[in-house]
């Protein structure tokens, strides 16, 4: 989801909730006694945006069933949609199940823009109400008391003066369906919202909302029997394995069969750009990938090299460029200004490296087709190997389990779209299993850029006008909702061409400056099909990069003006949220007010610094202190303590948004620290965990303090990606406090900063 | 030519025919007994995703060759404790709520059962000695070092 779509998402969502309070008191009487008396049918409505049914239902026993469109990437969020629709039905936690993900649930989005609770869980919120305000009032015509006198406990509807005058919901409705419409906003995805005249609970009625639960996902994790995509199995199945060529853009020309003939059950699929072996055991499909013979067509991609990268983005023409905000009169302001500071940072490329190689299994028949994936757009899958296979989408079965992290849009959708062609091929079903070097060196990557700043400052030293543009690939050479054949790599290698959508973004604008420029602009890709090095979304997809550089930026200015870069961020931000953030951390982490850099460790060898960097992301406001020891003779950085401040509004499970905001800094300090995606003029040279290093035990900060700002009158946002892009500019302003010393290239390697330092 | 080995598995004897006594015990485990841990990672060793207890020690299953388990004894991550009866390693872990997708957790776990099988009371240098070979992406170190101390203190 871009900005413009969260923006418009926002507004509309505030008029709805106006014209439903309207709505409410003008019609709330005859509309929910014609609805009332429907409740209870036999037959399931069919899947509908528009049906209750479709969101949520009552089992037999009463256990509410929650119908969840996305999925989980390992954060928690069957638990805490599971709290939001316990909190609004009235049962105990324990008592409701989350569905998730499959296709054959409404598509909410999938996992998206960390909109998971902020979203959805507040669509399911609103269908919990409803559902409770119609068991109500079905239960007044049973137990013969009027609705404003009856109350629920524990999924009982019962008289509030007369306790044995009740009625469960298992008998209300337990196994049959509301059967009743609501009303939807005609949009789906990230976009949809319900209205429904039910009153949502106040923060003060909460007994669910606002309780660390415990994830229900981890004990199966930890005790071994957590059923994820790659332990899929379906009779018949067969094991694939996919043959990559070793320079980018060449495709098979010959293959020798002969060179597996040896290894038992062995067959090789060849289908025009696509190449791939199979077998009856796994092993046997590793070894034959392994002893293939191909010769491969000649390609020339001449690739700049990751050393030259930037160097490239500098000189490469601009393809699309969009100034996306723009106040003020930037050109007359720059020309007021007494003085004019720039700064340029830049950002390599990185891959979602996953944990779990992509892997799928598809069962294509010869009208339908069912794949299992553990990808984070189900729907889009579905639609994607519809497009592939040349099935109506309705055809289409995408099964969701859990599995690796994507990190964003991962290498998940590649496998699906390759099992389901070799099981289309084959009429058999395929399980597809990348190896360690499909999952870094053909994943789809988030793109490398430079972001360059410029400020100009009044006599006073006010910074009257400010610019931000960042240079880059776009980011969504692929779609990263995979709904076409063009979206994955088995399109491409099948004849498809790529679809690039030309768009980097800018994150939200919260300092205030007279005159103010923010932008993006494009430059071609290396290779316009079937590349290794082409983009999609990689978690937090613009915000690292560009974060890196302005963040960094701000600090720059704050030093150039010799001033606190706590007061620097305060003085030019104004929302409260986004002050008390700021201000907030720096209270907690002890911030001495002063300039950077420090002066009083030059002659040490051992440097130690602090630095902050500040965020709003959707309607998530977030500081993050950094506090960091450089040593001077390795370049060495010692991640001493972080401090985070973190405002998402209405917290849910405080304890997991907790472990939420504390592995993902730790994730940020991976990407900001180590990550780097190595290439040479013909291919990626990332294809394992030590060509593509990244964050070990040692590495990780040594302290990581959360203060989470509780508002639980503001709706909830979204916590799963929010803080990670604040990591880099935070390492980079404290390394700027010990030493004097400005990093602007990502990652942070011993070599990088030593090289920095030596500079100086 | 297919070859008969014997070994055990969570307690109990298995016994299978390879046509390759190279193949890594990784897919034995996976492809012919139908167990859903370990996971495949990296195939190289880098990663922990694939590990086992071998006669107690932690081998990286995707590199150890069938053949050489011929006759021992493995434990996988289902086999070190049940809901019913933790490890006080995997009782750590959940009250720690460490995990994210959990990709990865086998080699964390059973790292960390092996070393707490061995010294209970683990020093910090010790914890991340053990754990510093071991990959995940999520970012669960310091809370998987967090459980190790946490389940030290109940020792």
């Amino acid at each position: 989801m871009t900005n413009d779509d969260s923006k418009a998402l926002v507004i509309h969502r505030r008029t709805f909730l106006t014209a439903s309070g309207a709505l409410l008191v003008s019609l709330a009487a005859p509309f929910e006694w014609a609805e009332a008396e429907a409740i209870g049918g036999t037959t399931r409505p069919p899947v509908g945006f528009d049906q209750l049914d479709s969101y949520i239902t009552i089992d037999p026993d009463g256990t509410v069933v929650a119908y969840y469109g996305r999925i989980d990437g390992g954060q928690g969020l069957e638990t805490a949609i599971a709290q939001m629709v316990a909190e609004e039905i009235d049962v105990p936690f324990e008592r409701v199940r989350v569905v998730m993900g499959s296709s054959t649930v409404l598509d909410m989005g999938g996992a998206s823009a960390a909109q998971g609770v902020s979203q959805s869980g507040m669509t399911l919120r609103r269908t919990a109400a409803e559902a409770r305000r119609l068991l109500i009032d079905t239960a007044t015509r049973t137990l013969g008391v009027p609705a404003d006198q009856l109350t629920v406990t524990d999924g009982v509807v019962h008289a509030i003066s007369d306790p044995t005058k009740r009625v469960s919901y298992a008998d209300l409705i337990g196994g049959r369906y509301f059967d009743t419409k609501i009303k939807w906003n005609g949009r789906t995805g990230g976009a949809l919202a319900v209205d429904t005249p039910a009153p949502l609970k106040r923060p003060d009625q909460f007994k669910v909302i606002g309780k660390s639960i415990p994830r229900r996902d981890i004990p199966p994790k930890v005790f071994g029997r957590m059923e994820m995509v790659s332990d899929v199995r379906v009779p018949g199945m067969l094991h694939a394995r996919m043959i990559r060529p070793t320079v980018a853009g060449a495709v098979p020309v010959k293959v020798d069969e002969a060179s597996v003939k040896d290894i038992p059950g062995v067959r090789v699929v060849w289908i025009k750009d696509l190449l791939a072996v199979v077998a009856e055991k796994e092993w046997n499909a590793v070894k034959a990938a392994r002893a293939l013979k191909v010769t491969w067509s000649e390609s020339k991609p001449n690739f700049p090299g990751n050393e030259k990268l930037h160097e490239h983005i500098r000189q490469a023409p601009v393809v699309k460029r969009t100034i996306q905000r723009e106040n003020g009169n930037v050109d007359e302001g720059f020309k007021q200004a007494v003085r004019i500071i720039e700064g340029e940072y830049e950002f390599p490329t990185q891959s979602h490296a996953s944990t779990g190689p992509g892997c799928a299994v598809a069962d294509v028949r010869a009208d339908e087709a069912t794949v299992w994936t553990s990808t984070q757009k189900p729907h889009g899958t579905a639609a994607c190997v519809a497009d592939l296979l040349g099935l109506p989408h309705d055809k289409v079965t995408a099964i969701w389990k859990f599995g690796t992290g994507s990190y964003g849009r991962n290498d998940q959708a590649d496998a699906a779209a390759d099992a389901a062609v070799l099981s289309k091929h084959l009429g058999r079903p395929v399980r597809v299993q990348y190896m360690r070097h499909e999952a870094i060196a053909w994943d789809p990557k988030g793109t490398a850029s430079v972001n360059r700043s410029k400020v100009g400052l009044d006599a006073a030293g006010k910074v009257i006008a400010y610019e931000n543009i960042s240079k880059a690939f776009s980011r969504q050479d692929m779609n990263p909702r995979e709904q076409a054949a063009s979206d994955v790599l088995a399109g491409h290698l099948l004849g498809a061409s790529a679809k690039p959508n030309l768009i980097f973004e800018i994150p939200v604008a919260s300092y205030t400056f007279d005159h103010g420029r923010l932008g993006w602009e494009i430059i071609p890709a290396l290779m316009d099909r079937a590349s290794p090095l082409r983009t999609t979304h990689l978690r937090d997809p613009f915000g690292p990069p560009i974060l890196f550089g302005s963040e960094s930026f701000m600090d720059e200015v704050a030093a150039a003006t010799s001033t606190d870069p706590v007061d620097f961020r305060l003085r030019y931000l104004s929302n409260p949220r986004d002050r008390d953030a700021v201000r907030i951390a720096a209270e907690h982490y002890g911030w001495q007010k002063r300039p950077s850099p420090r002066n009083d460790q030059k002659d040490s060898e051992v440097a130690v610094g602090r630095g902050i960097a500040f965020r709003r992301h959707f309607d998530t406001f977030i500081a993050l202190i950094a506090e960091v020891r450089v040593h001077r003779k390795t370049g060495k950085l010692d991640l001493v303590r972080y401090v985070c401040s973190h405002d998402v509004g209405m917290i849910v499970n405080p304890e997991t948004l907790k472990a939420v905001i504390d592995r993902q800094l730790v994730y940020g300090t991976s990407r900001a620290m180590f990550e780097e995606v190595r290439f040479n003029e013909n291919m990626v040279t990332s294809v394992d965990w030590v060509t593509y290093p990244v964050l070990h035990v040692d590495d990780a900060p040594a302290q990581i303090d959360i203060v989470l700002i509780d508002r639980p009158e503001a709706a909830p946002s979204g916590a799963a990606e929010m803080c990670l892009g604040l990591v880099p500019a935070a390492i980079g302003n404290a390394v700027f406090d010990a030493t004097g010393v400005r990093l602007r290239r990502v990652p942070f390697t011993h070599e990088r900063v030593k090289a920095a330092l030596d500079r100086a | 030519m297919a070859q008969q080995l014997t070994f055990q598995v969570d307690g109990h004897a298995r016994s299978i025919e390879v046509d390759d006594p190279a193949m890594p015990l990784l897919y034995a485990l996976r492809d012919e007994l139908g167990l859903i841990n370990p996971r495949f990672g990296c195939g190289l060793g880098q990663c922990g995703a694939c590990t086992v207890h071998v006669d107690g020690r932690s081998v990286r299953s995707c590199i150890t060759p069938v053949r050489s388990v011929e006759g021992k004894k493995i434990t996988t991550l289902a086999g070190v404790g049940t809901p019913e009866k933790p490890h006080p390693i995997q009782k750590a872990w959940i009250e720690e709520q460490v995990n994210q997708c959990a990709y990865c957790i086998n080699g964390w776990v059973m790292t960390a059962v092996e070393l707490y099988d061995r010294n209970p009371r683990p020093t910090d240098e010790q914890i991340k000695a053990a754990f510093a070979p071991l990959i995940c992406r999520c970012g669960t170190h310091s809370a998987a070092v967090r459980a190790v101390k946490r389940a030290a203190q109940s020792a």
